[in-house]
Formats: C-alpha cells, sequence, structure tokens
C-alpha cells in the first residue's frame, strides 16, 4: 500500500467511524429518557452526520474517482464498511448507548486531537472543527456515566454491565494496521501507543468517579477496521441504503 | 425542585381564582381588548387557564408525538443531507415541545403533570399524526401539507393573548416555515424525478390531503371551543377561515407540483375568488379523535414504552442530584 492509498483509507475509515455511528443515535430518536436527551442526542446524531459527510467528501476528492458523499455512504457493502466493531452494537438501553459512546469518544476526541497537526491539510481541517464538537459530546456522555454509575443500585449495576459488555470492543481502537502505520509515518498521524495511554488514564479517571469498576483486558474483538463485520451491520445498511439501492440513479 | 414548586401553585391560584367577581373579569377582558398581552403573574379567570393549559400542552403533546412519524423515516433517509435536515426538524419539534411545556408550566401545571396527562390518554395531541408515513414522499408531504397547515393555524398565535404562549410561538413559526419549505423541496425533487418517484409523491398527496384538511377541526357551527377562545384572542381566526386560506394557498402550489389533489369537487370560483371544496368526512376526524386511527395505539404504545424504559435513568439522576446536594451541604 502506498501512502495516497492509506490516506484515502483512513479518511474513508473516519467517515464510516462518524455515520454508524450516526445511525445509531437515529435509531434513538423518540426513545430517550428525558425530552432534553432528545434533544442532546439529535445534536449529536447532527455532528456525526456533518463529519461523516466531510470526511466521505474528502475522500471523494483523494480517490478522484466522481464518487460522492453518498455513494460512499449508500452504495458500499458491508465489508467495504471500515469502521470500528465497537459503533455497529446494538442500541441497547440508555446506558449501554452511553457506553459505547464514553468509550469511542474518549478515544475519537484524542485521534481528531493529532489530526490537527498531521501532514495533509485537508484532514487536519476537518479534524480541526470536529474536535470541538467531540469535547463537548465527551463531557456530556462522561457525566452521564457519572450519574448512572453513582446513582441508585440499578443504574450502578446496569451501568456496570454496560461498560463490562462494550470493552472486549476497545481493542481494536489501539491495534495499529498497515493503514494507522503508514499515516502515522508518512504524514505525522496519531500515535497510537501514547493514545491508548491517555485513554486508559481518562477513561479510569470517570469510571472511578462513577464508582464503576474498569475492566480487566482480556479477550478483544476485531476485524471492523478490515471489514470483517459482526452480524448487526447488514441489517443497519440494509435500512439505510434500501432507497438509493431501489431506485439506482434517482435524485431526491 | 421547580416542577414541585409549580404543583404547589395550584391551589394558591384557585383560591384566588376562586371569586371571580364580574369586576375582574370586565377588567380581564378590557385588557384583551385594548391587546394587552396577559402575563403569568397576572389575574385571570379560571377558564382562561384552563383553556390555555388545555391548548399549550395539546400542542406541546403534538410536537412530541409528531417526532415519530417522521423518525420512521430518519433511518432510510435517501441521502446524508436529506437525512440532516430531518434530523434536525425532528430535533426543532423536541424544542418545540420543551418550551411550549414550559409556556404551559407559567399557568401553574407542571411538566411531569401535562406529560401524565398525555401518557393516561387523558390529553390530546393533533390527529394528523395518527397517520403511518408508508414512503418517502410522506415526508415531503408532512412538511409542505402538515407543516404548511400547522403555520396558518400558528402564525395568529404568535398575537395570542397570554404573552408566554405567544413569545413561545414566534420562534416556533420562524422553524416551521423553514420545515415547510424542506417538505415542499422534497415534493419537488420527487414530482420531476422518475416515474415512480411521481407516483411516489402522488401517492402521498391522495393520502395527505385529507387528513391536513382536518387539522383545522371541526366546521366552526360544531366548534365547542371556539367562541370564548375568539373573545379572549387566543384565537383570531375561526377554524373554516384558516382551512380556506390554506386550500387557496395550497391547491396552486399542487399544480406547480403537476398532482392532482384527490377532491373531484375542488374548482376555483371566480367570484369569491376561493376554491369550492368537497365534503370533509368528519366521521374519520371523530374516530380518530376517539383512538381509532390507523396508528394511534402504535404512537402512544411507543411514548410510554419510551417513558417507562427510562424511569431507571430519571431515578439515578434524582438520586445523584440529591447525593451531591447532601455533599455539598455537608461540606
Amino acid at each position: 500500500m502506498n501512502k495516497e492509498l492509506a490516506l484515502l483509507a483512513y479518511v474513508t475509515r473516519l467517515g464510516d467511524n462518524a455515520l454508524i455511528l450516526a445511525q445509531r443515535m437515529v435509531q434513538a430518536v423518540t426513545l430517550c429518557p428525558e425530552l432534553e436527551e432528545e434533544l442532546a442526542n439529535a445534536n449529536f446524531g447532527l455532528d456525526y452526520i456533518g463529519q461523516a459527510r466531510l470526511f466521505y467528501s474528502y475522500a471523494g476528492k483523494l480517490e478522484g474517482k466522481g464518487h460522492s458523499e453518498d455513494d460512499f455512504a449508500f452504495l458500499r457493502d458491508a465489508h467495504e464498511y471500515r469502521n470500528v466493531l465497537l459503533l455497529e452494537q446494538p442500541n441497547g438501553h440508555f446506558g449501554d448507548m452511553m457506553a459505547r459512546e464514553f468509550l469511542f469518544e474518549s478515544f475519537y476526541l484524542l485521534q481528531l486531537d493529532a489530526l490537527q497537526s498531521c501532514d495533509d491539510t485537508g484532514l487536519a481541517e476537518i479534524a480541526a472543527r470536529a474536535v470541538k464538537e467531540i469535547r463537548y459530546h465527551l463531557r456530556h456522555v462522561s457525566q452521564w456515566i457519572v450519574r448512572l454509575g453513582d446513582g441508585t443500585d440499578e443504574s450502578h449495576a446496569r451501568m456496570q454491565q454496560a461498560i463490562n459488555d462494550h470493552w472486549p470492543y476497545t481493542g481494536e481502537l489501539f491495534s495499529a494496521d498497515a493503514v494507522d502505520v503508514l499515516l502515522r509515518s508518512d504524514f505525522n498521524g496519531p500515535d497510537l501507543d501514547v493514545i491508548r495511554e491517555q485513554w486508559q488514564a481518562n477513561v479510569a479517571a470517570v469510571l472511578s468517579e462513577a464508582t464503576l469498576g474498569k475492566p480487566d483486558d482480556g479477550w478483544m474483538a476485531s476485524g471492523g477496521k478490515q471489514g470483517r463485520h459482526s452480524e448487526h451491520l447488514g441489517y443497519l445498511l440494509a435500512e439505510m441504503q434500501f432507497l438509493q439501492r431501489s431506485h439506482p440513479g434517482a435524485n431526491w | 425542585m421547580y416542577t414541585q414548586g409549580l404543583d404547589q401553585q395550584g391551589p394558591a391560584n384557585e383560591r384566588r381564582e376562586g371569586v371571580e367577581s364580574p369586576a375582574d373579569i370586565a377588567a380581564f377582558q378590557a385588557r384583551i381588548d385594548a391587546e394587552e398581552k396577559i402575563e403569568a403573574k397576572d389575574w385571570m379567570p379560571a377558564a382562561y387557564r384552563r383553556t390555555l393549559i388545555r391548548q399549550i400542552s395539546q400542542h406541546a403533546h403534538s410536537e412530541i408525538i409528531g417526532m415519530q412519524p417522521e423518525g420512521n423515516w430518519l433511518t432510510r433517509a435517501p441521502t446524508l443531507k436529506r437525512k440532516a435536515i430531518l434530523l434536525a426538524k425532528v430535533q426543532d419539534e423536541a424544542g418545540h415541545g420543551l418550551y411550549l411545556y414550559s409556556a404551559g408550566e407559567t399557568l401553574g401545571t407542571s411538566r411531569d403533570e401535562m406529560v401524565n396527562d398525555l401518557l393516561t390518554g387523558k390529553a390530546k395531541y393533533s390527529s394528523i399524526f395518527n397517520y403511518p408515513t408508508l414512503s418517502w414522499a410522506d415526508i415531503g408531504a408532512i412538511g409542505w401539507l402538515v407543516d404548511g397547515a400547522a403555520i396558518m393555524n400558528q402564525i395568529p398565535l404568535c398575537r395570542c393573548s397570554y404573552g408566554p404562549y405567544a413569545r413561545a410561538m414566534v420562534r416556533v413559526c420562524k422553524e416551521e416555515s423553514f420545515h415547510q419549505r424542506q417538505g415542499f423541496d422534497i415534493m419537488l425533487k420527487l414530482s420531476r424525478g422518475t416515474e415512480k418517484q411521481k407516483e411516489m409523491a402522488q401517492d402521498a398527496l391522495n393520502r395527505w390531503w385529507w387528513p391536513s384538511i382536518m387539522m383545522f377541526g371541526p366546521s366552526d357551527t360544531d366548534s365547542k371551543h371556539s367562541a370564548l377562545s375568539m373573545a379572549w384572542k387566543i384565537k383570531r381566526f375561526s377554524n373554516d377561515e384558516l382551512r380556506q386560506k390554506f386550500i387557496d394557498v395550497t391547491v396552486p402550489q399542487a399544480e406547480f407540483l403537476g398532482l392532482r389533489v384527490p377532491d373531484s369537487e375542488l374548482e376555483f370560483d371566480t367570484a369569491t375568488g376561493h376554491y369550492k371544496f368537497g365534503a370533509i368526512d368528519w366521521q374519520e376526524l371523530r374516530e380518530v379523535i376517539a383512538g381509532n386511527g390507523p396508528c394511534n395505539r402504535q404512537r402512544m404504545a411507543r411514548r410510554r414504552k419510551a417513558h417507562d424504559d427510562g424511569s431507571w435513568v430519571r431515578a439515578a439522576a434524582r438520586a445523584y442530584g440529591d447525593k451531591q446536594a447532601a455533599k455539598k451541604a455537608a461540606a
């Protein structure tokens, strides 16, 4: 793989992460526990859709084959999606959603922060914009981890279970493959080992405030970044893509 | 704390308003007639308060339940741009619900009480949201017709005699007119698109036209709340006036789209300058309001489930808040 292909793959992955999480958030609309959370959930979903559009449009430009943001979103199959497995996990209950978002955004914030100073201007610009959004998402979601962890006995138990259930999907965030390595070496991209240490410390601090235990790093799931997904992604895409698939070439 | 405070306010107000002297009522009506705004702390007749609570809470509930038919297409929106616009719209509706509940709270009824009335079926919401969204074109039709009808109803509410409601409506109307344009834009794209897209648009108009016309409520002769609301300047135009205005504005838009309005009696009357239209199926409206529309049970079941599923979260947030308050007090 050359550096241009690595950059394209990396930007597409960022778009996939943003879109798959957005789609999960969209599925939760009208199901939130409070009206204020409906607003927050929709707000964050909008941020992610916006980020996906920026990443995909840039990927289309890098690829140079005339593919639009919608071609990337609606006309690729599951094995072509490169999002991490954590994000395609079903919503479960509110605590599950918060756990997934917390574990991911604790990573994503550091990733974007590092990308702001990478050598590719296009990517650095998108990262600089996205990092502001993710900073306030993470503040919001961390507050929920603390509230639910240190709330009632029931919420504590549910939140601990949610953290435990999502933990095995965090390993993939830090396992560098050829794309990550090239982005680091040729574009001054993020150092995943450094990010992992910061992530561990930040996550541990929030979990501790939430009176929650930090799970041990045991077996970790992997494959999303290589296009080997869980069964969940196929359904998510089938639902999301159906209009584009059943009306080829139509304008909307 | 805030809502508890409001709960306690009720009986005090009732006592104060228990004695409604003819002089008080006349003075109140004089303020209304002089186009003065009534504010939360002002004296008002109990019936005026009740009417507003009923109307504002119904309006808020409609925003909340109205998120469902549109939310039904969020996961399937055909482009990322359309998905973002629709999500922003549904978010606006949640926001409208929030400030309408707040406007309702200024009248001494807590949001919890209002929500409880919705969940127990005591309070109603707009009949229109009990119809299903079966294709993407329905999202266009809702924006164009339903939001169009809502705007007709709501623009006069910006001048409603009750200040907090009028001010909330100014903001709501700005956002609604944006929604309406977006809906029309979806219909325009479809009606200029493939044959299948055109069919989709026509089918949506066929299904949404009459329910939209019914949104203005019973005809003036049968409307039980209208006369007093007009006198109190909560309402400025009658149901039938607004309905006629909506039809007059909307029919030419349908023609521009190349779509046929599903009313064989529709005809422009050059003498009056208005469209004549066919008979409305009032039995259908009565059924939908009575709970027998295509989606009444589904909408309420989803709302109740979301409320029940969220109860442990709300309990945790309260418990956490109490713990923090206790820590602060001890420090």
